[in-house]
């Protein structure tokens, strides 16, 4: 079975991140990456772990890919999966990406995947990013294809050319069925990611990686980056610290003192 | 005027309550249409009308209902073109948003998500968006195609108005296809709210202490009419559910009130919360970041503190 996971460099959610000037400033407000360290963006963890077993569980023969845009240093992403036991990469690189929306970046990877991961069985993403949180990128990627998307998996079950799901819905889950190839996306806790092995560390720089550029996926650059996007960031601002409330001790009181609050602004 | 698509979040013939926010909302850009798909169309006609729907396009097709996703954006996709709407709304759900980034792809259009509002502007609506916890906040725009927007849900006040409401049977013009729905299964959720959609949430962390000490966040939220919701550490720690788990990996809220009772306030809570009109937090170590965030904070026992804020409430109720 061939698979391949859509992994994405975050910065590090605990860092303070900041946006570029946006284009009331002349700018992109776009996110300053070189700014902060950079990690797997967590969710993605999940959908590495799970590409794994699934070609642990379907033998010999099976591979997992790592597909990731962004700068030089978004490399480090697809060293981390290979180190975990992915068996190659491909790198999506070039400068004309920078301010890239999710639709140019749906592009990117569907092309990536159409030229350089031809004939997969299954295209592995996590269910959102860190950062833009946006949520959409599985289904359009899958749009972009024309497969079945398979999304939002809290449990992955595949029997020969069918995939089963349990999908996460806002009031339970949904049994979802489909056949391969097809996109699919997991939530966080489907599995519990495992940590990179010595060996594993070591056998990852031995890996291939395949740098690929715009122009490698025929596309044009003015499809993506800050001049492709269909969206634009037309200025920020720092939320100012809200304003500080109350903060009482309690001696002994407490409660009464918080029902008060409550009761004075009609809670109760 | 344009027509505004509206995509109704509905159970059957229930209509959610995010549903009517963005009716509301929609009536700021054009009229009102709400897209339903699925049965029920029927029996939320009512609702709708009250916010002030004009329209309900109806695709009441199974293969609509049966399959993830992509004939709901389809559905979109055709209503846009043949009724030359101006704007799309959708629920800001983990779902809705896999149905705004669909369409988008389709109309080629800009995807704007968790929006917690959006304005008419000179340039087309102008979405107001809060990032990295809340921390920043963004004014975005599209640029290109029909927008779609997003909306977290809670994030507008739902207003009534009268609308016609006209139901209006749509034929889906392409065969809807993709991953196909065996089976739904409705978690037990008792009587609580939906925690996205709450009004009053009431959250739980560390220092709780363990699924008996979360006892008492379930009796505060019970008594107040709230929803459950809990830390990273109290859902990893398998003391409560995971999907409760408000934050940055979790769910995101927006209620009326938070209550966050013995959590910290890391920076992957506050993300989750940070949006909330009145925050209320209780918690032992006055150092605690959640407590910056408080409109009021009580450095104490939580042991000590909710016990009596619950005889308090209990008191004030017989009242």
């Amino acid at each position: 079975m061939k698979i391949v996971v859509c992994v994405k460099q975050v910065p590090d959610t605990a860092s303070d991140r900041k946006l570029k000037p946006a284009a009331s400033s002349g700018g992109g407000g776009t996110l300053d990456r070189a700014a902060v360290d950079g990690e797997v963006n967590e969710l993605d963890t999940y959908a590495i772990e799970e590409g794994l077993r699934i070609a642990e569980s379907q033998g010999e023969g099976s591979t997992v890919t790592v597909l990731t845009m962004g700068p030089d240093k978004a490399a480090e992403v697809i060293r981390k999966a290979l180190s975990m036991g992915a068996d190659d990469g491909v790198h999506v690189q070039d400068d004309a990406l920078t301010g890239s929306d999710a639709l140019g970046t749906s592009l990117v990877l569907a092309e990536a995947l159409r030229r350089y991961a031809e004939g997969f069985d299954l295209v592995i993403l996590g269910s959102e990013s860190t950062d833009a949180r946006m949520g959409v990128m599985t289904a359009m990627v899958a749009e972009r294809l024309g497969v079945p998307q398979v999304s939002l998996a809290s449990k992955v079950d595949i029997d020969g050319g069918t995939i089963r799901i349990r999908r996460v819905s806002d009031d339970g889950y949904h049994e979802v069925e489909s056949t391969l190839p097809a996109v699919i996306s997991v939530v966080e806790k489907i599995n519990e990611p495992r940590y990179p092995s010595f060996k594993g560390i070591m056998a990852a720089k031995k890996k291939p990686v395949q740098t690929v550029s715009l122009a490698d996926l025929q596309i044009a650059p003015d499809q993506v980056g800050l001049a492709g996007a269909a969206t634009e960031v037309t200025d920020f601002s720092v939320r100012p610290p809200r304003q500080s409330g109350t903060i009482v001790k309690d001696d002994g009181d407490g409660g009464v003192k918080v029902a008060e609050f409550l009761a004075a602004r009609k809670f109760i | 005027m344009a027509e505004i698509l509206v995509l109704a979040e509905h159970a059957g013939g229930d209509v959610k309550k995010v549903t009517g926010e963005l009716i509301t909302l929609a009536r700021r850009f054009g009229t009102p249409a709400v897209v339903w798909a699925g049965p029920g169309a029927e029996e939320g006609r009512a609702r709708c009308a009250e916010f002030g729907a004009e329209k309900i396009y109806v695709a009441d097709d199974p293969a609509v209902d049966d399959h993830v996703t992509a004939p709901v954006a389809m559905l979109l996709a055709q209503l846009v073109r043949d009724q030359s709407a101006s704007l799309v709304l959708i629920a800001g759900t983990p779902q809705g948003k896999e149905v705004a980034g669909r369409l988008a792809v389709k109309l080629d259009s800009g995807v704007l998500t968790d929006a917690v509002d959006l304005v008419p502007g000179d340039e087309g609506p102008v979405a107001e968006q809060s990032i990295f916890g809340g921390a920043t906040v963004v004014h975005a725009r599209v640029k290109r195609g029909v927008p779609i927007v997003a909306m977290r849900p809670n994030a507008i006040s739902p207003q009534a108005a009268e609308g016609a409401a006209e139901l209006v049977p749509v034929t889906l013009s392409e065969q809807a296809d993709g991953a196909r729905v065996l089976e739904r299964v409705i978690a037990e959720r008792g009587e609580r709210p939906d925690l996205t959609e709450a009004a009053i949430v009431v959250s739980g962390g560390r220092g709780t202490g363990g699924p008996d000490g979360f006892v008492l966040i379930e009796q505060l939220a019970d008594a107040l009419g709230a929803a459950v919701g809990a830390s990273r550490a109290v859902t990893d720690a398998g003391w409560y559910p995971h999907k409760f788990q408000v934050g940055q990996t979790g769910k995101t809220v927006s209620p009326q009130l938070y209550m966050a009772i013995g959590i910290s306030g890391a920076i992957q809570h506050r993300a989750g919360m940070q949006t909330s009109k009145t925050i209320i937090a209780v918690n032992k170590d006055p150092e605690a970041p959640i407590l910056e965030l408080a409109d009021y904070g009580v450095v104490g026992d939580l042991f000590k503190v909710v016990p009596q804020l619950l005889d308090e409430v209990a008191k004030r109720k017989s009242l």
